[in-house]
């Protein structure tokens, strides 16, 4: 059901052929600063990102707990905007041809940058795929409609409060693949159930055959490599954007080699699913 | 822009007023939204509903509340008739229970067993922890932590309440991050809670719901003027910040096109300074808390915090209906500055001998302006949304005066 001709869609055909699950990378673009944050965004694949995904910083994340509210602060305090965002990306993108950047975040920015302006400029960055937490399918049409006609995937959050009847309004439009959320709640704080993960996986998979992430609540290698176990891919944010929180100095620059813890929690998180270091940036 | 039929017909089926209001809520919260509104609809054409919603407004909050003729500040500005509506004599000392009970009366019908509030000023925050004391059920209201402390006064009765106060020091602690926060606590609690949203913002159906329960101000109204004047004001004047008191003023009236109707925003230290809460006046249309509406915000589209000396004033948006008649132009909007409202709080204490709240100080302060060049056959009403009594500590302050709290 994925386009083969994307790079997710590539991405997740070189995991099934793998037979393995995908690890997908949350972080903030430009936290703590821009140069640590493309440090950051230019080691993720050679560490075991399968997927990238790459927060677009907003004032008020209403669907973020307290470690990607700090993330989305601190890139802002620094001077993030989505155009440098976008020219982050299309700076990745010369480097690495191959992993997939999807971008999420909340809607106002792109609609003050304008949706056509936006979807183009995304298009030609090289991003992939947008996960957008405030665009339901009832208020997605004018994003997703420019997004579509510039090629790039629109991922839809499904929760555990979507049932039945409301699966198929979200996964008429979905491309690229599906993100469940696995808890009711906000990222970064409880785990789901493994077992009523796998129900969640098995009602959706009735509505669609993109392939599922999960995400919301994964922290550790042991977590991934359950959530692996029944989900095409997992999602891990808040105890990445952590370590950068956690290498701080008093006055909020970051210490030396924070990108490089980062990217060895990375490493850790990809080894429970067999991806680490099989890659190269 | 075509002149319409009506004004009072919004918003549509998925909740927009022209390009404004909509659902802008993430996926885990949509089945909520869409179950309250299922709800509401049923409710708002279900008689026994209203009964008991007049009735609670009957005997518990004292409605209906006077419509006063203030003749010393009628004479004093020397032109138009100043009629205030009292809603600052309401239990609880403002409108904004003419709301709760409403929604209160939809989260029993739906069977929640938990209640969420944000407030910024507290009088929300209040008057959702009544009605949860008075229905017997657990509340918790998010509320700014700068908020908290020029608010103590309603902190503390909130506490008496039994309600959990949750301090919120995201941002600058004000409105917009208690909001936020209420919003998380939602997606967390989705199976018990209902979140009883303080004014006409949020997703569909709020603000439509909210101008429903506050109508009942401006239905109030025409029916007093009626029989003080014999006829309908020629004049409404209100205060916004979300806007629900002005919602609930203006909305019986917008059809009537020959009354005049005058929203309030706050100018803060003044628009030029950036520091105000103008978002009609200063902002441009944005997406936030699950609606579509005019904002403060900056050129990458991110939030900025407002400022006014009223903590019921202080958010960056607006309801997304105001931001439909500011387009259209059914609704003035003007702005008024801290300083003028602290000079027609006085103004109103010295002669009237009512101390009003800063929010609706605000509204005083343009009739003031305004008032004088109208001619004494004028018919102006003036909505007084809220008593100050929670605002004499910040007063005092402001005026260099200690005060033992």
């Amino acid at each position: 059901m994925t386009n083969p001709e994307t790079r997710i869609g590539k991405r997740f055909a070189a995991l099934k052929a793998e037979r393995r699950a995908g690890l997908v990378t949350f972080v903030t673009a430009g936290d703590p600063d821009m140069e640590t944050s493309r440090e950051i965004l230019f080691g993720l694949p050679g560490a075991g990102a399968d997927l990238i995904e790459l927060g677009m910083p907003f004032s008020d994340p209403m669907a973020d707990g307290p470690s990607i509210q700090a993330s989305s602060l601190r890139a802002l305090k620094n001077g993030m905007t989505l155009k440098k965002t976008l020219d982050l990306v299309a700076e990745f993108r010369n480097a690495d041809n191959d992993t997939p950047v999807v971008l999420m975040g909340y809607y106002n920015p792109i609609y003050i940058l304008g949706v056509d302006a936006f979807a183009a400029e995304a298009q030609a960055a090289g991003v992939d795929g947008l996960i957008i937490v405030d665009l339901p399918p009832e208020e997605v049409d004018e994003l997703w409609k420019p997004a579509r006609d510039a090629g790039i995937d629109f991922i839809f959050l499904t929760a555990p409060t979507s049932d039945d009847a409301r699966l198929p309004v979200i996964v008429k439009r979905a491309s690229g693949f599906i993100y469940y959320v696995s808890i009711t709640g906000i990222t970064g704080t409880r785990s789901a159930d493994i077992a009523d993960v796998e129900t969640a996986l098995k009602r959706i998979r009735k509505h669609t055959g993109l392939p599922i992430a999960v995400g919301f609540g994964i922290k550790t290698p042991e977590q991934v490599a359950e959530i692996a176990s029944v989900a095409d891919a997992a999602v891990v944010g808040s105890a990445l954007v952590d370590v950068i929180a956690a290498n701080l100095d008093p006055d909020g620059k970051p210490e030396k080699g924070v990108a490089e813890k980062l990217l060895a929690l990375v490493a850790d998180l990809a080894a429970g699913i067999g991806g680490a270091g099989e890659k190269v940036a | 822009m075509t002149k319409l039929n009506t004004y009072r017909a919004g918003p549509d089926e998925a909740g927009h007023f022209g390009i404004y209001g909509g659902r802008f809520v993430a996926e885990t919260l949509m089945p909520l939204i869409l179950e309250v509104e299922k709800a509401y609809t049923e409710a708002k054409d279900d008689p026994a509903f209203w009964d008991e919603f007049h009735s609670q407004m009957k005997h518990y909050v004292g409605r209906p509340s006077p419509l006063y003729f203030a003749r010393r500040l009628t004479e004093h500005f020397g032109g138009a008739k100043v009629y205030f509506k009292r809603d600052e004599l309401n239990h609880t000392g403002a409108h904004k229970i003419n709301n709760t009970i409403g929604q209160i009366l939809l989260a029993r019908r739906m069977g929640k067993t938990r209640v969420i509030a944000e407030t910024g000023a507290g009088q929300h925050g209040v008057a959702t922890a009544t009605v949860c004391a008075l229905f017997d059920i657990p509340c918790v209201v998010y509320m700014g932590e700068t908020d908290i402390e020029r608010q103590s006064p309603n902190v503390f009765r909130m506490k008496l309440l039994g309600a959990d106060i949750v301090p919120v020091s995201a941002g600058t602690g004000t409105l917009k991050d208690a909001m936020n926060e209420a919003l998380r606590d939602w997606v967390a609690n989705v199976d018990d809670t209902f979140y009883i949203i303080g004014t006409v913002a949020g997703p569909h159906p709020y603000p439509a719901m909210v101008r429903d329960f506050q109508a009942v101000i401006g239905n109030e109204v025409r029916e007093q003027l009626h029989e003080a004047e014999g006829r309908k004001p020629d004049s409404l004047v209100a205060c916004i910040g979300g806007g629900s008191n002005a919602m609930g003023l203006f909305h019986p009236f917008l059809d009537d096109k020959d009354v005049r109707i005058i929203g309030v925003e706050a100018a803060g230290h003044g628009i030029e300074t950036g520091e105000h809460c103008a978002s009609l006046t200063a902002g441009k249309p944005g997406v936030l808390h699950g609606n579509r509406t005019y904002l403060l915000q900056t050129d990458d589209g991110q939030i900025l915090d407002g400022h006014s000396i009223s903590a019921g004033l202080d958010y960056p948006g607006i309801g997304p209906e105001h931001s439909w008649l500011f387009d259209n132009g059914r609704v003035e909007y003007v702005s008024v500055t801290d300083k003028e409202a602290l000079d027609a709080f006085q103004l109103c204490t010295k002669m009237e001998g009512i101390i009003p709240a800063l929010e609706p100080a605000h509204a005083l302060a343009h009739v003031a302006k305004i008032a004088g060049d109208l001619p004494k056959d004028h018919l102006m009403v003036m909505n007084m949304c809220g008593r100050g009594d929670k605002d004499v500590f910040a007063v005092a302050r402001i005026l260099g005066i200690e005060l033992s709290q």
